[in-house]
């Protein structure tokens, strides 16, 4: 990707996103109040993430039974009860586990 | 309602965020150099619309449309919190103080903003965007700078870190909120099908995460309207 084309990509994420935060903050004094496009604004983060990391996480690593693994654990720990980072370092560690494995056998 | 106590109210935040934005400074290292990695995060401070940006980067057949429209959905949240923001700040957040301040509307600034008792005062604000923000930065450039140096089958292993922070958001909410589950399987579902399915595995990866977004969340307000404060 050329330099021209990143900061094209930088000045439309960044102006976009500084427009939602700022021009609302600025202009409306009014709580939205439509249950509806409350909802759908709630449901958002989650169904956002849940696309990025199905299928993204598959093609994260070189190896898929890699991916699979901390895709599993991952969501076991969480279900678990444990935190961001414990759940992510999780992750990681059952990829080496998985490549590790990979080696000896 | 000081400068400092924002700041300490912001430490937990900037801690969490310095972990959050290694993982993504990994994810950019393998298509741009440490410094644009980090002025990705300078510019935005938003974990999931930077992350999906760096996606559609990644792609050749990325447009600047698609960008401004995964942006513009992902990120559309904020608009909800700034609303919702502007009821609780004091009389003192003059407009160019919001157009300055606004930048640090986030989900969990927002959150501790919206928990204190007496109303936010652009000092505090300013106090408590300040540790997040630095945190967020520099856990890019050092996360950046590692995927350059670090062996291969540590980066490789550090890729899932990202994904491992979105499930451990995702999953407990879904655990607690069971219409929030069926919104997820509904986008994972949808996501699948994008990118496997005949035809539809055509359509860019920037577009298919905002109508997998889109079309699901539409569906859980439509099924499942959240009356009250669950968050």
């Amino acid at each position: 990707m050329s330099l021209e084309l990143y900061f094209k990509y930088l000045f439309v994420m960044a102006f976009v996103t500084y427009l939602l935060r700022v021009v609302p903050f600025v202009l409306l004094k009014r709580q939205i109040e439509n249950v509806f496009w409350k909802s759908f604004l709630a449901y958002i983060p989650y169904t956002v993430l849940a696309a990025m990391t199905i299928p993204g996480i598959f093609k994260a690593t070189e190896f898929l039974p890699a991916s699979i693994s901390a895709l599993c654990f991952a969501t076991l720990f969480s279900l678990k009860g444990h935190g961001l980072v414990l759940v992510a370092l999780v992750a990681c560690l059952s990829v080496i586990g998985v490549n590790g494995l990979m080696l000896i056998f | 309602m000081y400068f400092k106590k924002g700041v300490e109210d912001g430490l937990p935040i900037g801690l969490g965020y310095f972990a959050v934005s290694f993982s993504f400074g990994i994810a950019g290292s393998k298509l741009l150099s440490s410094v644009l990695v980090t002025l990705i995060s300078m510019t935005n401070l938003t974990s999931a619309g930077q992350f999906a940006g760096l996606q559609i980067m990644s792609e050749a057949t990325g447009t600047l449309i698609e960008m401004a429209i995964a942006t513009f959905f992902i990120n559309l949240r904020y608009s909800l919190m700034a609303v919702s923001l502007s009821q609780k700040v004091s009389s003192s957040f003059s407009t160019w103080k919001r157009c300055l301040l606004g930048t640090g509307i986030t989900d969990e600034i927002y959150a501790v903003a919206m928990s204190q008792k007496s109303p936010v005062t652009p000092l505090y604000f300013l106090g408590l965007m300040t540790l997040p923000y630095l945190g967020w930065t520099s856990g890019t450039l050092v996360g950046a700078i590692c995927g350059e140096i670090l062996p291969g089958f540590l980066t490789d292993a550090l890729g899932v870190a990202l994904y491992g922070m979105f499930i451990a958001i995702v999953v407990p909410q879904m655990k607690s909120h069971k219409p929030t589950a069926i919104a997820v399987f509904i986008a994972i579902t949808l996501s699948l099908l994008f990118n496997y399915a005949p035809y539809l595995k055509e359509i860019s990866v920037g577009f298919s995460i905002i109508l997998c977004a889109v079309i699901a969340s539409l569906l859980a307000a439509f099924l499942f309207p959240i009356q009250e404060k669950s968050s």
